[in-house]
């Protein structure tokens, strides 16, 4: 399948490796991947934050850029939720007939990247090895408004080698809500907090998520603990195999 | 300060009031074990139900139907109200609802009524607006006492004294009820509120309740309870006043079917709440002889014109999403300002008074969605803070108050430029990792200047990387 990989803004700019770990784990399972280079960020900051006329040119870039593609696979699940519950409203707030016309048109065919491989393709096993103990945290809009349901969790249970460890309270919110964690820093650290005490006591080496935002909320935290826990996005362990990881 | 049951200006934030809360030990951890209780509870009797979903869906349902034709239903319950010898009151807003039941109250010669613990009557500020006029209003509700008898304010929609534990409620009691030596069992405890209450069944002459359901069909009032209180104050006085608002209406008797089986299973994670009583105008020999009933508008007709915002007034009260909120249960319900807290709160409370007036609520939220996925009604509470959110920045945009730059307004219109243009957002990229070398330590960022210095308070921020994946993809092919 030709499949146009969305890597979002952040990833592109903060965890390149977790883009190049979709590549490599994608050209294994035999499909090419396109990277449209005109695309940048799917508005979502400024959309949840109110700043809704401002997310439209950020919404019609996406849909001229990924018109066309026969599948759009995206390593968040935030983005895509936004893309799939949020695109309709704001071409209705745009009062943009034809926009809202694409919208509908580009919504099925866009994939957050687990739920592409398990409910799309029917694969559960990649074919990965990942020796580590790890902790999955299922983020909320993976969770709750895309429901990817447990297509990470098989994904990561055929993961050769690897220790998965069940999550304490798994499904709550780690307090990051994009501008929500600097709005409310203070409801949100305390959030965190919690969610850091449920991490730790799994004592896994890494904990893993379908998404590099919460990730980066959790991981900032552990890292300023200096917690010797690190973060992973899932593609990173699902694109690692016995002949050494991808990277 | 004077009582403000909704906020009626710009006042205190809600990250300033959390901010607060959050500091309190004992709060959080009563907060944390009440909801966590109940939510484990909710979970339980929920999954007992194979059709749960398809319950919900026709509870959104109706609502919807309700709330779209609500004109024609309101006038075919006064019209049933009236049929069974009830009366009828239009109050357009809380000053307006405050003085026809002060009114009735004093028609009756009374200096005392008796209240079924009613979020609505709170909602006007009923209470105060009797002791204004020389008229003590007493709570029947277990809770609701707790709180009135504390002076305090009630933090949870169901539960109003969840910040509380046994032994604040004992030396309450003790300072209050004219009582030594009460132990903090809950029994005990129970047993003093019942001594006192019963005195006050017995020989106070008006009742005054709010309403979880009207029937447009019958005009039978429904209120659904869990200590028996509610239904003394619905036998026992002469008169029975109940204010209701005009949101709380549902078509036809059949609809408890739904109803009956969402509310409770939601609110208290029981099959069955103990107690549930329907009156229908009034029966010679039987109850009140006389029954008033007040429909409330106050702000609701407002929220009913927004497509979006109008859903939050199909909420039936049963407060699964306060339980389950994940900022609610750490912050308490007082951070809110306003007698709807909670997740619900942060969508009702500023379209009932304008989001200028509580421009922080909306953001209250993380946006996890849990709210969405327990609501018996369907209310997508997501959807609506975003929508408000919208309406929070685009009142700013349209109407600037004067003051210093808006640092949030220049930083999201610079970003939706550069990002709308593949040129500029690889340029913000490169200004960036080159920008950050002055502020990196040990790989990571770990303090960034103003409001974005709340993030760093706890977390690093990782950097931009030394190779984007669009450099690594264009070095690739």
């Amino acid at each position: 399948m030709q499949v146009s990989l969305f890597i979002t803004c952040f990833n592109d700019t903060i965890f390149p490796k977790t883009g190049q770990a979709v590549v490599h784990l994608l050209e294994r399972l035999g499909h090419v991947v396109d990277f449209p280079a005109d695309q940048t960020c799917c508005g979502q900051m400024h959309y949840n934050t109110g700043y809704q006329r401002e997310a439209i040119p950020l919404v019609r870039r996406f849909v001229e850029v990924f018109r066309d593609s026969e599948v759009v696979v995206s390593p968040s699940a935030s983005c895509v939720g936004m893309v799939r519950e949020l695109y309709p409203r704001a071409a209705e707030l745009a009062g943009d007939h034809e926009l809202a016309k694409c919208v509908e048109h580009l919504i099925p065919r866009v994939f957050e990247l687990t739920e592409f491989l398990v409910q799309k393709l029917g694969i559960e096993d990649v074919g990965a090895y990942f020796p580590h103990r790890v902790t999955y945290h299922p983020t909320c809009h993976s969770l709750r408004m895309i429901s990817v349901g447990d297509a990470p969790l098989r994904l990561l249970r055929n993961v050769r080698g690897m220790e998965l460890v069940t999550l304490p309270r798994a499904e709550e919110c780690c307090g990051f809500g994009g501008t929500f964690a600097v709005k409310n820093a203070d409801t949100s650290m305390a959030m965190l907090g919690d969610k850091l005490r449920c991490v730790l006591d799994t004592r896994a080496e890494y904990c893993v998520a379908a998404d590099n935002s919460c990730l980066m909320h959790i991981g900032g935290a552990l890292h300023r603990q200096r917690a010797g826990v690190g973060i992973l996005h899932i593609a990173e362990i699902l694109a690692s195999t016995e002949k050494g990881g991808h990277r | 300060m004077k009582y403000e049951p909704l906020p009626t200006r710009p006042g205190i934030r809600f990250e300033d009031a959390a901010r607060a809360a959050l500091d309190n030990t004992q709060l959080r951890r009563n907060m944390g074990k009440a909801t966590q209780t109940i939510r484990a509870k909710r979970a339980v009797v929920v999954e007992e139900l194979p059709d749960w979903q398809a319950l919900r869906e026709a509870g959104r349902a109706i609502k919807e139907r309700t709330i779209r034709h609500l004109d024609q239903y309101l006038l075919e319950l006064e019209a049933s109200v009236q049929r069974a010898g009830g009366q009828v009151h239009w109050a357009r807003d809380a000053a307006e609802a405050n003085r026809i039941v002060t009114s009735i109250i004093q028609a009756e010669k009374a200096h005392e009524v008796i209240k079924i613990k009613s979020l609505t009557t709170d909602e006007i500020g009923l209470n105060e607006a009797l002791l204004e006029e020389g008229i003590e209003a007493v709570e029947t509700d277990l809770a609701e006492l707790i709180v009135q008898l504390a002076g305090d304010r009630s933090s949870h929609i169901l539960v109003p004294a969840i910040h509380k534990n046994r032994s604040e409620i004992r030396d309450l009691f003790q300072r209050k009820l004219g009582h030594s030596n009460l132990s903090d069992e809950p029994k005990v405890l129970a047993a003093a509120a019942r001594a006192h209450l019963r005195r006050k069944f017995l020989t106070v002459p008006v009742a005054v309740s709010g309403a979880n359901f009207g029937v447009a069909e019958t005009g039978t009032i429904c209120i659904v309870e869990s200590e028996g209180n509610g239904r003394m104050c619905l036998t026992l006085p002469r008169v029975l006043i109940s204010i209701m608002g005009i949101e709380k209406i549902i078509p036809a008797w059949r609809d408890f079917e739904v109803f009956l089986q969402l509310l409770p299973r939601s609110s208290t994670g029981e099959r069955m709440n103990p107690y549930t009583s329907f009156w229908t105008g009034v029966a010679p020999g039987d109850g009140p002889r006389a029954f008033h009933l007040v429909l409330l508008d106050n702000g609701r007709s407002r929220v009913l014109a927004d497509p979006v915002g109008r859903q939050a007034l199909y909420c039936i009260r049963c407060s699964a999403c306060l339980n389950i909120c994940p900022v609610y249960e750490r912050t308490g319900g007082h951070a809110y300002h306003s007698v709807y807290p909670g997740p619900i709160g942060a969508i009702l409370t500023p379209q009932l008074v304008g989001v200028a007036n509580a421009s922080s609520l909306p953001y209250a939220s993380s946006l996890c969605g849990a709210c969405y996925e327990v609501c018996p009604v369907k209310i997508n509470i997501p959807e609506v803070l975003i929508h408000l959110r919208g309406e929070v920045v685009r009142e700013k945009q349209d109407h600037p108050t004067p003051g210093g730059p808006d640092v949030e307004g220049l930083a999201m219109k610079f970003l939706s430029y550069a990002f709308s243009d593949r040129k500029r957002y690889e340029r913000v990229q490169k200004v960036g990792r080159v920008g950050q070398r002055l502020m990196t330590r040990g790989g990571v960022i770990d303090r960034l200047p103003g409001q974005l210095g709340g993030w760093t308070a706890m977390r690093d921020v990782f950097p931009v990387a030394p190779q984007t994946f669009r450099e690594w993809w264009s070095a690739r092919s």
